[in-house]
């Protein structure tokens, strides 16, 4: 079993003191460490942001990708080959801004892999603009009047897509984001993680989420329910911000694209030979 | 001058003009005879007009040409519009139950048949008209019926086999009653058993299989989507993932995600797709990840003539995306060279680990030709410096190591002992972002060191050269319009000029020394092609600094034809 220390690298960390990314970099160690995963059998796949330097930070096997293309890239790399643990790490920017035409189609096809989203509800990276969690009115450097579009509620929307497993963490509760992650990376499909987490240079929510939040599991959330998850998952709106659940929202298994594709199944496609015998399909053009 | 027939087929979308063409074609190619046909069709699904025009000959034909000597009419627009140009007694073949207020030109040799009658009698859908109307055909020029029934047995289920066999066997019966005079006949000349009638993107799909592609991810897009459609077809039987994604843009990062994990991956669009995909193809040539993109051309700007034929982004192909780093464009010229240079493409990809784009256009990929059939066991699968097994060593594995090819070695995630790290961002040997001026430059010139390696791969067959020793006039082109400069090129030979041609294949790198003594004691240069801008001729003029005589352009949406070329030069047809 590797060690969280071994998980980590020699690059230096430029992510700001006090970073959400922190906890998640730290959480993740933790749970590849107990689930005993081997270093090269793990794939972390990450965008473009602040969080996206965290593939450098772990030895781990790594693509750092354009802005918004961690799902499809991910995909490509389950598919090809199913014994790799494969991770997506994005930012709010980069999973619903550019990038969210991917994610309706992550949870329709169900591959095997997590997808973990930084949400801090700003762009860092870039100093400082709004992104689509950015709240209403909010004042920023690309919206010095206050935001004018409301925010999307990523839980419900991705619920509303058919993700099979639904969840929200908060990096200022280190134990229970590794106790969600851990959740995610069992699940067996597509796996997504809303963490809530401060940017301390740009918008500093510590104060504010610690308040807020509560654990769906110590309130009796049945995450079987999709019905109830979709209600715990507008409760910040309803509530007008007085309750945040954090969790697992909802959970079902369904078989994953690989399962409905049976050529696939068996043998993977990294371990098929580098050859296809076309002798028999050319000779229907004769 | 032997047989050469042109016949054009046509009706409405929805009346099987496609399927009509497709098996008239084979059925002369089953006889020993050569077809090249090209479907003409508006984007619509159903009604417009929907032409295929079939040109059989005893000699070697690849190219279309002008002209119509044979017609079959689905309905009076058809008849009305095309009757006309049908040559003086040459058969023109119509559904006389759906041809009201045309009629045949009083010079032609007309073959009304009742289709739409018979097809009502066999209780069947109307698309089988199409099937009298092809067996009137063959019956006013005499040829074997038989083929063309064995060309239906092998494409159709037994029950629309039958009632399609029947109705072909009806018109073949009455048309053969009064069939055409003896030199306007078409005849068998013996079955060649070693050629096909087969499209570019069917080609492409199958050279890429046999060169080992196990992903192929892909949006629809005209006309790259018949790819898509075959390998989803065979996809069971050939054991490959096929994955219809949500955008182009999905497309390219999907097959770069399968071919980072080691499987030769691929995606295939046209021109808008393409640009979707621009991003993602800068990601393969920054992060040195394997990766085939098929663009077949179709005319732009922006969503342009979707249906139709273009050679308008050779230079978009060989520029796209910010930055500098290496790549290699193939344009193979027919399905026979398609199949080849897929294969190779995946080599390419994965020996220099860079993305390879072949470049076709929809003549070429949607047009049927007579080649001879590919040979599978002529492809050869070089993955390149692929480490296997376990990572042993000497020290941490790095992903990008700088060496002197500038190749590093490849260890794919899951490798034991190896932690592949790949990076959009310029990064260091190991894949950790980093931005010192030294490492940028290393890097930059690292990569651009493997397009040596490449063009090194590809010297001596990167050029077609043909033709005169010593020539009055050189034909340059690439890709699709070889079959039509070819042609040209023996009617000028026939009247005594002396011609060369020079046909690039490969289109970068560039294969700039080639190009120099190929060109150079070359007369007169033309350069051929299927855009306005005569982008090929600006390529040579920058890489070489050989500037062209004479274009010969067009862009209109067709194909060219030899006719075209000897216009476009001066020349009588």
């Amino acid at each position: 079993m590797v060690s969280v220390a071994e998980l980590g690298t020699a690059k230096k960390n430029t992510w700001c003191p006090g970073c959400g990314n922190f906890a998640v970099l730290q959480a993740f160690k933790s749970v590849v460490s107990r689930l005993g995963l081997e270093p090269w059998e793990v794939v972390v796949v990450t965008g473009i942001g602040c969080h996206g330097k965290i593939g450098d930070y772990l030895a781990l096997n790594s693509f750092h990708t354009i802005h918004g293309r961690v799902l499809p890239l991910a995909t490509g790399i389950k598919l090809a080959n199913p014994r790799l643990t494969v991770v997506g790490f994005a930012g709010d920017g980069d999973a619903y801004a550019i990038g969210i035409g991917h994610l309706p189609h992550a949870a329709r096809r169900n591959v095997d892999l997590t997808y973990v989203v930084h949400d801090n509800k700003v762009f860092g990276l870039t100093t400082g603009q709004a992104t689509p969690t950015t709240p209403l009115g909010m004042r920023t450097r690309s919206t010095p009047f206050g935001t004018p579009e409301e925010p999307i509620n990523p839980i419900a929307a991705v619920l509303a897509m058919g993700a099979t497993f639904v969840a929200r963490a908060f990096s200022g509760d280190l134990r229970h984001l590794e106790e969600v992650l851990e959740r995610a990376l069992r699940h067996r499909g597509f796996a997504f993680v809303d963490v809530l987490q401060p940017c301390y240079t740009f918008y500093d929510t510590y104060g504010y989420y610690r308040e807020r939040v509560y654990k769906l599991e110590d309130d009796g959330h049945d995450p079987s329910d999709w019905n109830e998850a979709m209600r715990r998952a507008r409760e910040e709106e309803v509530t007008g911000g007085e309750r945040i659940p954090i969790g697992v929202f909802y959970q079902v298994d369904r078989p994953t694209l690989l399962d409905r594709l049976p050529h696939l199944s068996g043998v993977p496609l990294v371990d098929r030979p580098p050859r296809v015998d076309v002798a028999g399909l050319l000779e229907r053009f004769r | 001058m032997g047989m050469d027939l042109n016949v054009l087929i046509g009706g409405e979308a929805g009346d099987g003009v496609r399927q009509a063409g497709y098996l008239l074609g084979k059925a002369f190619v089953r006889g020993g005879l050569t077809v090249v046909s090209v479907f003409d069709y508006p984007s619509l699904i159903r009604g417009g007009r929907n032409l295929h025009l079939v040109r059989v000959s005893d000699s070697e034909v690849s190219a279309p040409r002008r002209g119509v000597d044979a017609l079959v009419a689905l309905n009076g627009d058809i008849l009305g519009s095309f009757g006309g140009e049908v040559r003086p007694g040459g058969p023109v073949v119509f559904d006389s139950d759906a041809s009201a207020g045309a009629e045949p030109p009083g010079r032609a040799a007309a073959y009304p048949i009742p289709a739409t009658s018979w097809a009502r009698e066999a209780g069947a859908r109307r698309v089988v008209r199409n099937s009298a109307a092809l067996g009137a055909l063959l019956g006013a020029l005499g040829y074997d019926l038989d083929l063309l029934l064995s060309v239906m047995g092998d494409e159709f289920p037994p029950e629309v086999y039958r009632v399609n066999a029947a109705l072909a066997r009806r018109g073949y019966e009455l048309a053969a009653r009064n069939p055409l005079p003896e030199g306007m006949r078409v005849e068998p000349v013996g079955g060649r058993g070693d050629r096909v009638l087969i499209t570019g993107n069917e080609a492409c799909a199958l050279g890429a299989l046999a060169g080992g592609m196990r992903f192929y991810a892909a949006y629809p897009m005209t006309p790259a989507s018949p790819i898509l459609h075959y390998l989803a077809g065979v996809q069971r039987e050939a054991g490959i993932g096929v994955v219809q994604t949500e955008s182009e843009i999905a497309a390219v990062v999907m097959a770069t995600g399968a071919a980072y994990a080691g499987v030769r991956a691929a995606t295939g669009t046209s021109g808008g797709g393409f640009s979707l995909m621009v991003e993602g193809l800068g990601q393969a040539g920054a992060t040195e990840t394997p990766l085939v993109i098929f663009l077949v051309q179709r005319p732009g700007p922006s969503t342009g003539l979707p249906t139709y034929t273009s050679q308008g982004d050779l230079l978009f192909a060989i520029t796209a995306s910010q930055g500098e780093f290496p790549r290699a464009v193939l344009a193979p010229a027919d399905p026979e060279e398609a199949f080849y240079l897929s294969a190779e493409a995946f080599n390419i990809a994965e020996r220099f680990q860079i993305p390879v784009i072949v470049i076709t256009d929809k003549h070429l990929a949607e047009s049927y030709f007579t080649v001879r059939a590919p040979d599978p066991s002529r492809v050869e699968v070089d993955r390149g410096e692929l480490i296997s097994g376990e990572w042993r060593g000497p020290g941490e594995y790095l992903r990008y190591a700088l060496t002197e090819s500038g190749i590093s070695p490849r260890a794919l995630p899951g490798t034991r002992g190896a932690i592949v790290k790949q990076n959009s961002s310029e990064h260091n040997e190991r894949g950790w972002a980093e931005e010192n001026p030294d490492t940028a430059r290393a890097m930059t010139e690292k990569r651009l060191r493997k397009l040596l390696g490449v063009r090194e791969a590809l010297r001596g067959r990167s050029l077609e050269v043909v033709g005169d020793p010593d020539p009055e006039v050189t034909l340059v082109g690439w890709g699709s319009t070889r079959g039509a400069v070819l042609e040209a090129a023996a009617r000028l030979r026939e009247r005594g000029r002396r011609v060369r041609f020079v046909r690039f294949v490969v289109l970068w790198p560039f294969p700039s020394e080639e190009a120099q003594r190929a060109l150079s004691n070359a007369g007169e240069i033309y350069s051929v092609e299927n855009n306005a801008t005569g982008q090929l001729a600006r390529l040579l003029r920058m890489e070489t600094g050989i500037g062209v005589d004479g274009t010969v352009l067009r862009y209109d949406g067709r194909p060219i034809t030899h006719e075209d070329v000897l216009e476009g030069m001066g020349e009588a047809i």
